[in-house]
């Protein structure tokens, strides 16, 4: 075993309500992947924040090679050899990629920025990454997973001791995520100690060497990731019954629901120019439509498109049969329509508004400026969903930024199930999300569909989606290249068909 | 008289300071009270009240009917900064609405009532133009309003023809001078545009909606919300608090004058929705902090020229004052004193 290289003892941090870490130990070894595992709220990324210098810890030693610091920014642990890669891309749109990369780390002649040096030190960066940018563009011009990498690319600029990387493969596809973890190789080969964040336990048995998980803010163990089984180390996660886990994994999609009734929505020849290429889909009462395909196919588009994000520039919709249009969210609202977008952050959540504001916002956009909720109305409306979501808060009037992913993400999803939806558009429900909540979410598209609801749910980890869903599109390049349904609503067929190949009989 | 009213000033603030304890408001208002007590000490003759005529008079009365353009102004400021904006314009429209107002009543011959009306709509029209620009258009705030900044007091002056236009009428004159139940008037339109504000944010939904767009207009619009048409509103409403500001502003000196009313309250109104715990990136916002903020800000201002601090170098004083409030209300910066304090404790 290599010496400890980031060594932490008996952290604490408190929140107003909450000990998100109680006494916490962690150790980080020089050339080995290191897994920090926990649902969400187990403070996985509280204790990365403490290490980090972001928060202020409460208690607690942290020790750098032998000797104790006290980061009090992220730079400070940078200049001290702790370098991150956060969960959402931590980095300036509008700046160009170069200037993400040197930002705070400018080299300067007579105090002038050297902007020939540092767009050669980005592209040194980049290409340890084996990637090839035009560094003089600015950050938005690329995908979330390319400026995932660039992220990268900044945190191994710097000489690091130690690598954070705090949910790093949540937006990447396959062949990124293996091009990561071959980069993440070659760093653990040059003795860089490397902590990885994820909720994909593929990920973490294909690169980790060791395992520390964590449950509400305890520490639960460190172990050798040969030595702790797969089922066993999301019992530990959950604190909760193996079987329960495995009967989850099994559940076969209930059958689709066939009658009379004309579709919830149906659409044909519907696209937009350079978005989506024209689509024929319909989505029934009852039903879960999987959307399937690589990022950048066109699912979140086609979604933006369903709920009048984007208008259409071609093609009819049909709601209950009826000829329709949906031409911005308040229409879409209006039609009983629901979204959850991919990007929480963004595009969901009101981060300084409280929890009980986030959840009624579209009800009362429903009911209208004048018919204002009364107070009493929205604290039982907000306490029966916390009820019934297993919403984790110290209450109602709680600010929601301060709340994990998932439970986040339960509230985005009340805040449209309180307006009694009929379609339900989901994109990406459980990214960023543990298990356990994970496991929540399935469990609850399971139930408004039984509820009679139309699902539309785009995810990438086609395991997830033929799980969830009664009937499959697959898209790729912006258009649908297949319709899987009944028997053929399997993992093999759906990344076949995304390939592109036809799927062989499954042997 | 005097001792009554004293101990009345101090109770209330007292009960003030104790009720928003643990709200943003707690700082203006405690700077507000500090200043007070400075004076209560140091400055002869600030608290002291009379009753002339029925009417009080006094500093502090001075500076509640000083205050009320102000206090006006940052009603609408709220609103519009709540949404992630800002209204530089305000003080042009403040030109206008005297303008319109003094023109319509002498040149036209209108009614009092009628030229109100003028002035108001008007200012109305002047706050749809800044909500188009900025909702419609999606011209960013600051340079959207930076129009009607300039423009407006060209605006102002084409209507009064470039004269000073005075006017000399019992009912206009009341607005700015005249005073109800022993009190200036001002003050009673400052209350009634505060309740009329609360209950329009707080009793229907259109504070929520305001507060979900500046926080993220993004999620806003995602979850159905109108954000274009809030915003729009915000700025229209803020135009109408302008012109009201306007009518007291021309009515205090009897005239129009389109070069000077309103000069630079823009900056002043922004600055009492600041101090008041409203942040400039837009969200919470807080009506009573923005009331407040003007108050503090009027106060400062009697300080200095009752300590006789020349008008010249004025606004250094008052410079260092809002700075000091704004860092009071900096949580990190409190969490550091705190730290400093636990440090400073340890080590003793």
């Amino acid at each position: 075993m290599s010496d400890p290289i980031l060594e932490a003892r008996g952290l604490t941090k408190r929140f107003p309500g909450v000990v998100a870490l109680g006494n916490v130990s962690f150790t980080a070894r020089a050339g080995e992947v290191h897994a920090l595992m926990g649902e969400n709220g187990a403070g996985k990324s509280t204790l990365i924040k403490c290490l980090t210098g972001v928060y202020p810890r409460d208690g607690g030693v942290v020790a750098l090679a032998g000797r104790v610091i006290h980061p009090t920014s992220p730079r400070e642990a940078e200049a001290a050899g702790i370098s991150t890669v956060y969960q959402e891309v931590n980095l300036i749109p509008d700046l160009s990629v170069a200037e993400n990369i040197c930002l705070g780390r400018q080299s300067t002649r007579f105090g002038f920025l050297r902007w020939g040096a540092m767009r050669t030190r980005a592209r040194t960066a980049l290409a340890r990454l084996g990637l090839d940018l035009d560094v003089a563009l600015p950050l938005t011009s690329y995908s979330i997973a390319i400026q995932q990498l660039v992220a990268l690319a900044r945190a191994i600029d710097v000489s690091a001791k130690v690598l954070i990387l705090d949910e790093p493969t949540s937006s990447l596809d396959e062949r990124e995520v293996a091009e990561l973890f071959n980069i993440v190789r070659r760093l653990r080969a040059e003795g860089m100690a490397i902590v990885f964040v994820t909720h994909f336990l593929d990920q973490v048995y294909e690169i980790s060497d060791r395992i520390t998980v964590l449950r509400n803010g305890q520490l639960v163990g460190e172990f050798s990731a040969a030595a702790l089984p797969r089922l066993q180390l999301v019992a530990q996660m959950m604190g909760r019954d193996i079987k329960e886990i495995e009967a989850l994994d099994h559940r076969a999609p209930a059958a689709p629901r066939t009658g009379n009734k004309p579709p919830v929505l149906a659409v044909r020849g519907f696209g937009r120019r350079a978005s989506v290429k024209p689509i024929e889909l319909s989505v029934h009462a009852g039903e879960v439509l999987g959307l399937a395909g690589l990022l950048g196919s066109g699912r979140t588009e086609l979604a933006r498109l369903l709920f009048g994000i984007d208008q259409s520039d071609s093609g009819t919709m049909e709601i209950d049969g009826q000829s329709a249009s949906v031409r911005s969210p308040q229409t879409a609202l209006a039609r009983r329509f629901a979204f959850t977008p991919e990007d929480r952050k963004t595009s969901g959540i009101l981060p300084n508004l409280t929890v009980r504001e986030n959840l009624i916002v579209a009800l009362q956009v429903r009911r209208g400026l004048w018919q204002r909720i009364p107070r009493a109305e929205q604290d039982a409306l907000v306490a029966k969903f916390i009820a019934a979501l297993g919403i984790k808060t110290s209450g109602p009037e709680q600010l929601i930024k301060n709340l994990s992913g998932g439970n986040q993400q339960k509230v985005i999803l009340s805040r449209w199930l309180a307006t009694e939806p009929r379609l339900l558009i989901l994109d990406e429900p459980t990214r960023g999300i543990d298990v356990g909540a994970q496991a929540d979410i399935e469990r609850l598209i399971a139930r408004f569909r039984d509820q009679g609801l139309a699902v539309v749910l785009i995810c990438s980890e086609t395991a997830e989606l033929a799980r969830n869903s009664q009937r499959v599109l697959v898209l790729r390049d912006r258009a649908k290249v297949a319709e899987l349904s009944g028997a053929e609503v399997n993992e093999h067929s759906i990344i076949h068909a995304i390939a592109g190949q036809h799927a062989p009989p499954p042997s | 008289m005097s001792i009554v009213f004293v101990l009345f000033i101090w109770a209330a603030l007292a009960a003030g300071l104790f009720f928003s304890r643990k709200k943003p408001v707690f700082w203006p208002l405690l700077a507000l009270a500090l200043l007070l007590l400075f004076n209560q000490l140091f400055t002869e003759g600030f608290f002291h009240v009379e009753i002339r005529d029925g009417h009080l008079y006094g500093t502090l009365i001075d500076i509640l009917n000083q205050g009320a353009k102000v206090m006006l102004l940052a009603l609408g400021m709220t609103l519009v900064i709540a949404t992630g904006g800002v209204d530089l314009s305000v003080g042009a429209i403040i030109a206008i609405s005297g303008a319109v107002l003094a023109q319509r009543f002498v040149g036209a011959g209108w009614s009092p009532g009628l030229s109100i009306a003028a002035a108001l709509a008007l200012s109305i029209l002047a706050g749809a133009w800044n909500g188009l620009l900025v909702a419609v258009l999606r011209i960013q705030p600051i340079v959207a309003t930076l129009i009607l900044m300039v423009a407006g007091r060209g605006i102002a002056q084409l209507i009064t023809d470039g004269q000073i236009i005075t006017f000399e009428n019992s009912a206009l004159v009341y607005l700015g001078n005249g005073f109800l139940l022993g009190l200036p008037f001002t003050l009673t339109l400052v209350l009634v545009m505060f309740g009329l504000t609360a209950a329009l944010t707080r009793r229907t939904a259109l504070g929520l909606f305001i507060e979900a767009v500046g926080d993220n207009e993004t999620a806003s619009h995602f979850a159905g919300l109108p954000a274009r048409q809030v915003k729009f509103l915000a700025y229209v409403f803020a135009g109408l608090c302008a012109g009201l500001a306007g009518l007291v502003a021309a009515s205090n000196i009897k005239c129009a004058d389109a070069n000077h009313a309103g000069l630079y309250l823009e900056l002043d109104a922004i600055l009492a929705v600041v101090i008041g715990g409203t942040s400039l990136t837009g969200g919470r916002f807080y009506l009573a902090g923005s009331m407040i903020g003007a108050l503090l800000i009027q106060t400062l201002t009697q300080t200095l020229y009752m300590r006789n601090v020349s008008a010249d170098i004025a606004p250094v004083p008052k410079a260092i004052v809002i700075l000091a409030v704004c860092l009071l209300q900096s949580p990190k910066l409190r969490e550091r004193f705190a730290r400093l304090g636990k440090k400073g404790r340890a080590a003793a």
